[in-house]
């Protein structure tokens, strides 16, 4: 019980970007109301226990009460409060698990794939098409959306816990959840399966907007680079050095596809999977150093002049 | 008396020396060693986590990268799983059944010592690499394709599933050991009916851990395979499926839970009725509890898997099992309490842990129930509220019984009292100091904190819980420090304790502290469950006929124990040491060329053959 009040304190005083307690969205308010439960069964049961063994220590022994008769009774009730217990859990978890696989009409489908040590997402745009971003979903309030969850290399876990429980992804087999966002904000998720040496670094910004405001989002994702943009002699070595191998910039020669999709990079609040923020000075360090911000990632340190990083950086910081 | 003291001494010692060291069969000999590299190694693992603590105290510690990180949980999951836990509860068998069977002896003396060479040859398969900066990385359960050959190359992965391969070879033999010594051993008298609680934990808990270890040892030999001769189990391009590995690997890792805390309930048993001066109440639901843990516990492995997408048929019935646990759980916890309740509690030290072992232990089982839920555990799976989940289960679950036995048995083995004094201070800052240390780690888990992470970000609000949790961390160090200095100090200069200090209730209290080297004279013959008690003032009655010339043991029947016969008992012998060496000459090759395997099977052939010759002379000398 004081571990319930001490949880409700917390509910209310942190920031909650990344916590099951702050709900912001319907598979998530499912599961905070399912634990309630669970404390104040759990609560009652301990609370029964610690009695039961304060009595037991602090009784006043006399030689003549030694009868076991009134505790085969007494087990019989503490029997029959566990069955009780037990059934009333078993039944509220069947239900939410049964309320979360419910299957509805969902308008919108996005594949979210794990890498070590980042997420590739996709968009299905209709006919067939998919427009690509890494490291940032951005989610319609109100709309459930269908996540398809694969694993390119090893095995992770989607996790945003003020959203949904998480979910494993696997290499050869496909998951599927839905996810309803509630809540306006920006929320975290973050790897929930060990997968490696950056394990701590493969996070994922999430952003519950309005529907209008989604639907200019994802627009403004799946256009192109146009061929004038952004800082040409960046761009030029982006193509020609070794990143265009690895990272694709829609519209440009630039069409790797190790790494992120960079069309819009600058759009998003991070880099490296939520290891940085967005600025001009951790782009240029992630380009010649990714080792020493991400010890053990899959992007090599860089061979460029410093004067070149700069001007990677300064295209990459145009790519909105 | 004192010439057949002398005999028999003589009959069941040991050679002099080193000679004697490498080749004892003695049941409590083996044990102790075993006991002390668990407890070696236990503190060894409890600096790897006091160092991840400190790392972790506040968001972007800078004292362990993140690859030393990794390397330091696993090496801490994979020690205290399968190098501390299951084989200290092992090797407390190994001392106690005997003594407690009033028996000279167990069933196979030499499989004990080959158990414990080959343990130690895990044991050092894990350290000796790591002293050379090899370690695991992977945590204590590798799963595949992170531990495959694409993304684990080197030998770090084939080290942790050898060392398994050592441990459960030596943990099968200690477990078959056990379970046929209280089936074929117990004294006459001694029916399962009149088979103390503890002996009944002892016996489940080696059936299970003969049930449930071959599936790890099928599954890391999987591993093992995948990565040695390409084989493609858990490839999803070759047509495997990384999930299998996760089957097998939950099946016995689920049992092994229970493995590790069917002893934990069987020490509380002992100490409860000892120190309530009264016998257990519920016995048969104790008993019971025990048996319907052991059959739930094969049935529910998939509750470790909720997340990983399986079809959602299934939820429900792992679910109901897995919560169906709190029931047995239960009543046993109400069973303790109530003989606390009826008896005349004298509050020992040993009581005190048991009373810890109460208040910790049931937190672990609530939030149990909650990681049973199959929709919840999607939101605490794989978070800090599990490591907190686990930490309680294990440490309050199993970890304070055993202390609470290393103290309640410790005259036994040394024949002297540790300080209760210190004794009380070291139970309140281990118990104090595990609870402010992992309690606010359920929270950190609804907060979000995901496990097996080496730093978080300041923005995360999560370093004020970490740095409380490491405080108490540090505060059970010290009781831990005043723990082991207590064992030690009381060693030399402990009250002497006599045969029976305590007034105990089983027969290892009838014989001498610390044990002589055949234990018993005469095997005893007992009328109850607490045998020590039955007649207290009158002489013991005992059944003669055991030879003190030649090493013997008495056979009983299964259910009755009725006695049948008097079966020779090996001495001293090399061989068991030559074959460990041997195997693990095998195992360890293994992991080069898998050729090993087959060159390796012939001097195992040939020492198996010289461990197993017949010595008729021995047999004649026995007749005579």
């Amino acid at each position: 019980m004081r571990a319930f009040a001490l949880i409700t304190l917390l509910l209310a005083g942190c920031a909650g970007q990344q916590s099951a307690m702050h709900v912001a969205g319907d598979q998530a308010a499912t599961l905070i109301s399912l634990f309630r439960l669970m404390m104040w069964v759990c609560g009652i049961a301990y609370l029964l226990v610690i009695l039961f063994l304060g009595w037991g220590l602090i009784r006043r022994r006399s030689a003549a009460d030694t009868s076991e008769q009134p505790y085969h009774k007494l087990m019989a009730g503490w029997v029959g409060f566990i069955l009780l217990g037990l059934i009333l859990l078993v039944v509220a978890s069947f239900l939410a698990d049964r309320s979360l696989g419910q299957r509805q009409q969902v308008p919108l489908q996005v594949r979210v794939t794990g890498h070590q040590w980042w997420w590739r997402i996709e968009y299905q745009a209709g006919n067939g098409r998919w427009i690509e971003t890494a490291n940032e979903l951005h989610l319609p309030a109100g709309v459930p959306v269908l996540l398809e969850l694969r694993a390119a290399d090893v095995i992770h876990s989607f996790w945003v816990p003020n959203l949904a429980g998480k979910m494993d992804m696997i290499p050869g087999k496909i998951n599927r959840m839905t996810v309803t966002g509630r809540t306006n904000g920006w929320f975290r998720g973050q790897c929930a399966e060990f997968c490696g040496t950056q394990h701590a670094n493969m996070a994922l910004a999430v952003k519950v907007e309005q529907v209008g405001e989604f639907d200019r989002w994802l627009a403004g994702q799946a256009r192109p680079v146009s061929p004038g943009e952004g800082v040409a002699a960046g761009r030029k070595v982006f193509e020609s050095a070794s990143c265009a191998v690895c990272h694709q910039v829609r519209g440009t020669e630039a069409r790797g596809r190790v790494g992120p999709d960079l069309t819009h990079v600058a759009s998003r609040r991070t880099i490296a999977a939520g290891t940085a923020p967005m600025t001009h000075g951790s782009l240029r360090g992630w380009i010649i150093q990714p080792q020493a911000i991400k010890p053990g990632t899959s992007m090599p340190p860089s061979d460029l002049s410093p004067q070149d990083a700069e001007a990677v950086a300064s295209y990459l910081e145009t790519l909105r | 008396m004192s010439q057949r003291h002398e005999q028999l001494q003589a009959t069941w010692s040991d050679p002099p020396g080193i000679w004697g060291f490498l080749t004892t069969v003695n049941p409590r000999r083996i044990a102790a060693r075993y006991v002390l590299t668990a407890i070696a190694l236990l503190i060894l693992s409890g600096l790897l986590a006091l160092d991840m603590r400190v790392q972790l105290s506040q968001p972007q510690m800078h004292r362990m990268t993140a690859q030393l990180y990794n390397e330091s949980f696993a090496l801490h999951g994979s020690t205290m799983l399968f190098l501390v836990s299951v084989p200290v509860m092992e090797a407390m068998a190994m001392w106690l059944v005997p003594l407690m069977l009033g028996q000279r002896t167990m069933a196979f003396p030499r499989l004990n010592a080959f158990s414990y060479w080959l343990y130690l040859g895990g044991v050092m398969m894990l350290w000796v690499p790591h002293t050379l900066g090899v370690t695991p990385d992977l945590g204590w359960f590798e799963y595949p394709p992170l531990s495959g050959p694409s993304y684990s190359p080197g030998h770090r992965a084939d080290i942790w599933a050898q060392m398994i391969t050592f441990t459960e070879v030596a943990a099968l033999a200690v477990s078959v050991n056990v379970a046929v010594t209280i089936l074929k051993m117990r004294p006459p008298g001694m029916t399962l009916a009149k088979m103390p609680a503890f002996l009944w934990a002892m016996l489940v808990s080696a059936v299970m851990t003969i049930i449930a270890l071959p599936a790890v040892m099928l599954v890391t030999s999987m591993l093992i395979a995948d990565r040695l001769v390409s084989t493609h189990f858990f490839s999803p391009a070759g047509g495997g499926d990384v999930l299998l590995f996760q089957h097998l690997f939950w099946f016995f890792g689920h049992p092994e839970v229970y493995i590790i805390f069917l002893p934990g309930v069987g020490f509380v048993s002992a100490i409860v009725e000892t120190f309530s001066r009264r016998r257990l109440f519920g016995h048969v639901p104790v008993v019971l509890s025990m048996l319907a843990i052991a059959i739930l516990a094969f049935g529910l492995w998939v509750h470790h898997m909720f997340a990983v997408g399986l079809p959602k048929v299934g939820n429900a019935l792992y679910t109901a099992a897995s919560m169906a646990i709190a029931l047995p759980a239960g009543i046993q916890i109400f069973c303790f309490i109530a003989t606390i309740a009826l008896g005349k509690p004298s509050y020992r030290t040993p009581l005190l842990w048991i009373i810890a072992f109460i208040l910790t232990f049931v937190i672990g089982g609530l939030s149990g129930i909650m990681t049973a839920s199959a929709p919840l555990d999607l939101q605490l799976t794989d978070t800090y509220f599990v490591v907190a989940h686990l930490h309680y289960v294990l440490i309050g679950g199993a970890m304070f019984p055993l202390f609470g036995a290393f103290t309640y048995w410790y005259p036994k083995a040394t024949g002297r009292l540790m300080s209760d004094g210190w004794g009380i201070v070291s139970c309140a800052l281990i118990v104090g100091g595990f609870n402010i240390a992992f309690f606010p780690m359920h929270i950190l888990g609804l907060m979000g904190m995901p496990r097996r992470i080496y730093t978080y970000g300041p923005e995360m609000g999560w370093g004020d819980l970490n740095l409380v949790a490491t405080g108490g961390t540090v505060i059970a160090s010290v009781g831990a420090s005043i723990f082991v200095a207590n064992a030690l100090i009381s060693y030399w200069r402990g009250k002497r304790s006599g045969a029976d200090p305590w007034s105990g209730s089983t027969l290892e209290w009838a014989t001498r502290s610390p044990p002589s080297n055949y234990a018993f004279a005469d095997v005893p013959v007992v009328q109850s469950a607490a045998p020590m008690w039955d007649n207290p003032l009158g002489p013991f009655p005992v059944m003669r006929g055991l030879s003190s010339r030649c090493r013997e043991a008495l056979v009983t029947s299964l259910v009755d124990a009725n006695p049948q016969c008097r079966q020779p008992s090996p001495g001293p012998s090399i061989w068991p040491l030559v074959a460990a060496l041997v195997t693990s000459a095998l195992f360890v090759g293994s992991i080069y060329t898998p050729w090993a395997l087959v060159w390796g099977a012939v001097p195992l052939a040939l020492v198996l053959t010289a461990w197993f010759w017949p010595t008729r002379p021995r047999r004649k000398e026995a007749q005579a």
